[in-house]
């Protein structure tokens, strides 16, 4: 029987690019988000390109009441569900870093939305007893910045959540996998200025996928961010705080 | 240190980018401001001019401008039958992705031009044609519709029985009159990868004619290339190259299992501008016909090396050095074709310019598009790398030549014609005129070849 994979927040490039890999694995897919048009143009591309089931469904994040339904009913429609990318995010402007009201949207979408959504696949794919999920979360996580520390506290949030599922999941065989990507050149990056070892969509969703053939629980993606994460991460606090970051 | 840090982890989400732009021919370079929408529903115009951009496979200035919607991201494929053939996609996607799906089920394009790294949209822009133009006709004969987003933002349906008057100004309107969305396009059905190739060596020009107008040679594909250094008595010498697509039972057993093409080898930097001199192309020339004229009986190749030799050898055009080159096309109507196509050679030859590639096709008769360059005659196409500005009075002369015998420059190559020469190379202009300002007043779709030619007034 094939096997399906569930992408949340399908319409972004990086998303997209890692729903391909796992088409051209064979997988079929179910793409969810909250723009019905390109889902639909995304998953019949894919379902051309690499002659697989892709279907799609509407997935509001932000209403953390619909989620268990629209889990039950992406299942109903695929008939099971292997695995699951979370990759849903939302950068906000600079603006929600002070004022809370716009960085409550950055809070519920980066972090209390996946946790709610991935609480509903982690029960299902405990009881099965195998299958993946993948957390795609950023190195803004990895340690607070006057620039975008709400984004960063909500991605770092998710970091600590995964790992703490990873955990309650060891026992049933499902693997948890966090995934840091850098810069990758997508639309959030598009014309940003000095930007400089930028990877593209096609090598971050083609690694994702690799990764599940490795041991790592947590993959950087270039590699080398994580020892710029390693540097960034080992500057003492006196002095970082000190820094215009 | 702290500034690097501050790069490496804060993400601005600035739209635009602006930074140095050109076409395949590497002349001219502009500086453009450019946006790369990603949803469908953003590839939209601005209250400001700008252009659609593929994949930048135009030689000069036709996907430059002020502002320049790059449409690579807007490249899905929306539906393909596989029973009728029929094939709808974004216009972002490039014929290469088209033919890695379709070819394994049994299909092929219906025309395609010299490379599969084009996409949709600008085969469509460009009304591009291949080597079966006179059976096949130009890609606008193929096409079923397309969707044109227009300069108020509406999106439009035209084919050519749907707006019929607005498609004939799309297909070769070089993106001026909207912005191309969507295409679906019949496809032809093949039951290999292979095509079936025989060639024809002709020693001189007269020959080659000759060879063009045996009806027994004839085949769906053929093109002569040319080796343009060779002069006097061998003027015009070449090699036929005659192909159709091999049914798979024709096929050699070895050929019938399924392949996949190689990864194009790749130009890592420019080449100085010494690589390529008189001597070195003679050389090739001389060697490649010496090659090539042997192969006198059939053989078959895949079809990524019979349509697109040039595609094995990533960013080729780093070959003619930083400057880059000028790629000159025209076409001339049969009844001067041979006079001037002696003339265009001699010009070339006399100007002891390297041209690598030449290449003569015959085209059919002219299709209702308005600015679609193919009609009835022959085409010849060259490379000419710019060294030096003497290029630009050879180009005139060249261009004096094609306006004598009635002919036009292909504008998908073209980067320096002049607004008078277009007008009358292009006789159907005044009719496209009354279209352009009938559905973009404001002139909001504007390119540097547009500016160029001077498409803003009459």
């Amino acid at each position: 029987m094939r096997k399906t994979v569930l992408i949340l927040g399908a319409t972004s490039a990086i998303a997209r690019a890692t729903a391909a890999a796992f088409a051209a694995q064979g997988f079929d897919l179910y793409l969810a988000g909250r723009d019905a048009d390109e889902l639909s143009r995304i998953a019949a591309d894919l379902a051309i390109r690499y002659r697989i089931t892709a279907n799609s469904g509407l997935f509001a994040a932000e209403a953390l009441d619909s989620h268990g339904r629209f889990f039950t009913q992406a299942i109903a429609e695929m008939g099971e569900m292997h695995g699951v990318v979370l990759a849903l995010g939302y950068l906000g402007d600079q603006q929600a870093a002070r004022d809370f009201s716009a960085g409550a949207e950055v809070i519920l979408i980066n972090f209390t939305a996946a946790a709610s959504i991935l609480s509903h696949c982690a029960s299902y794919l405990e009881a099965r007893k195998q299958g993946f999920i993948i957390g795609i979360s950023s190195v803004a996580g990895d340690r607070g910045r006057q620039s975008n520390y709400t984004y960063g506290a909500a991605k770092g949030a998710l970091s600590l959540y995964l790992q703490g599922l990873r955990n309650r999941l060891f026992a049933s065989g499902v693997r948890v996998i966090t995934v840091k990507p850098g810069f990758v050149d997508t639309a959030m990056t598009y014309g940003m200025p000095g930007l400089f070892l930028v990877a593209s969509p096609q090598y971050i969703g083609e690694r994702i996928v690799q990764a599940l053939g490795k041991s790592a629980d947590v993959i950087y993606l270039p590699w080398f961010w994580r020892y710029i994460m390693l540097i960034i991460k080992s500057i003492p606090e006196t002095l970082f705080k000190r820094l215009k970051l | 240190m702290p500034a690097l840090i501050g790069e490496i982890l804060s993400i601005p989400a600035v739209p635009t980018l602006s930074r140095p732009l050109s076409g395949w021919g590497r002349y001219p370079v502009e500086v453009c401001e450019q946006v790369r929408p990603e949803r469908y529903r953003d590839l939209r115009p601005a209250a400001e001019q700008q252009i659609a951009r593929g994949q930048g496979r135009s030689y000069g200035d036709a996907a430059l401008g002020k502002r320049v919607i790059l449409t690579e991201r807007v490249n899905r494929l929306l539906a393909f039958d596989a029973t009728s053939g029929v094939l709808r996609a974004e216009a972002g996607a490039t014929l290469a992705e088209i033919l890695d799906v379709i070819v394994p089920q049994g299909w092929f394009l219906p025309v395609t031009p010299g490379t599969r790294f084009a996409s949709l949209g600008g085969c469509v822009a460009a009304d591009v044609h291949g080597k079966n133009h006179h059976h096949d006709g130009a890609f606008s004969r193929h096409v079923l519709a397309i969707e044109l987003i227009l300069a108020d933002g509406s999106r439009i349906t035209c084919s050519a029985t749907q707006n019929a008057a607005l498609y004939w100004a799309a297909v070769g309107g070089m993106g001026l009159t909207g912005i191309i969305g969507e295409v679906s396009l019949q496809l032809i059905p093949v039951s290999s990868p292979y095509v079936q190739v025989r060639h024809h060596a002709a020693a001189n020009l007269a020959e080659t004619f000759a060879l063009f107008n045996d009806a027994a040679l004839d085949d769906k594909y053929s093109v002569a290339w040319i080796d343009c250094l060779a002069s006097g008595d061998s003027l015009g010498r070449s090699v036929l190259m005659c192909g159709h697509h091999a049914p798979h039972d024709d096929l050699p057993a070895a050929l019938r299992q399924p392949t996949k093409p190689g990864k194009a080898r790749a130009i890592p930097f420019d080449l100085p501008a010494l690589a390529l001199n008189p001597f070195s192309v003679k050389l090739f020339n001389a060697l490649y016909y010496r090659q090539q004229s042997g192969k006198t009986e059939p053989f078959f190749t895949h079809y990524s090396e019979y349509f697109y030799p040039l595609d094995s050898v990533a960013h080729w055009n780093r070959l003619y050095g930083k400057r880059g080159f000028v790629q000159y096309q025209c076409v001339i109507p049969d009844s001067g074709a041979f006079a001037a196509v002696t003339a265009l050679l001699q010009a070339l030859s006399q100007s002891r310019r390297p041209s690598f590639l030449a290449v003569l096709k015959r085209l059919g008769p002219q299709s209702p598009g308005l600015l679609s360059f193919p009609m009835a005659g022959y085409t010849l196409a060259l490379d000419i790398p710019l060294r030096d500005d003497g290029v630009f009075a050879l180009l005139k002369k060249l261009d004096e030549i094609v306006l004598h015998y009635g002919g036009r420059v292909y504008l998908a190559k073209d980067a320096v014609l002049t607004p008078q020469e277009f007008r009358v190379m292009y006789p159907r202009y005044a009719e496209w005129r009354a279209i352009k300002q009938d559905v973009d007043p404001a002139l909001k779709f504007q390119s540097s070849l547009s500016r160029r030619l001077e498409l803003d007034h009459a």
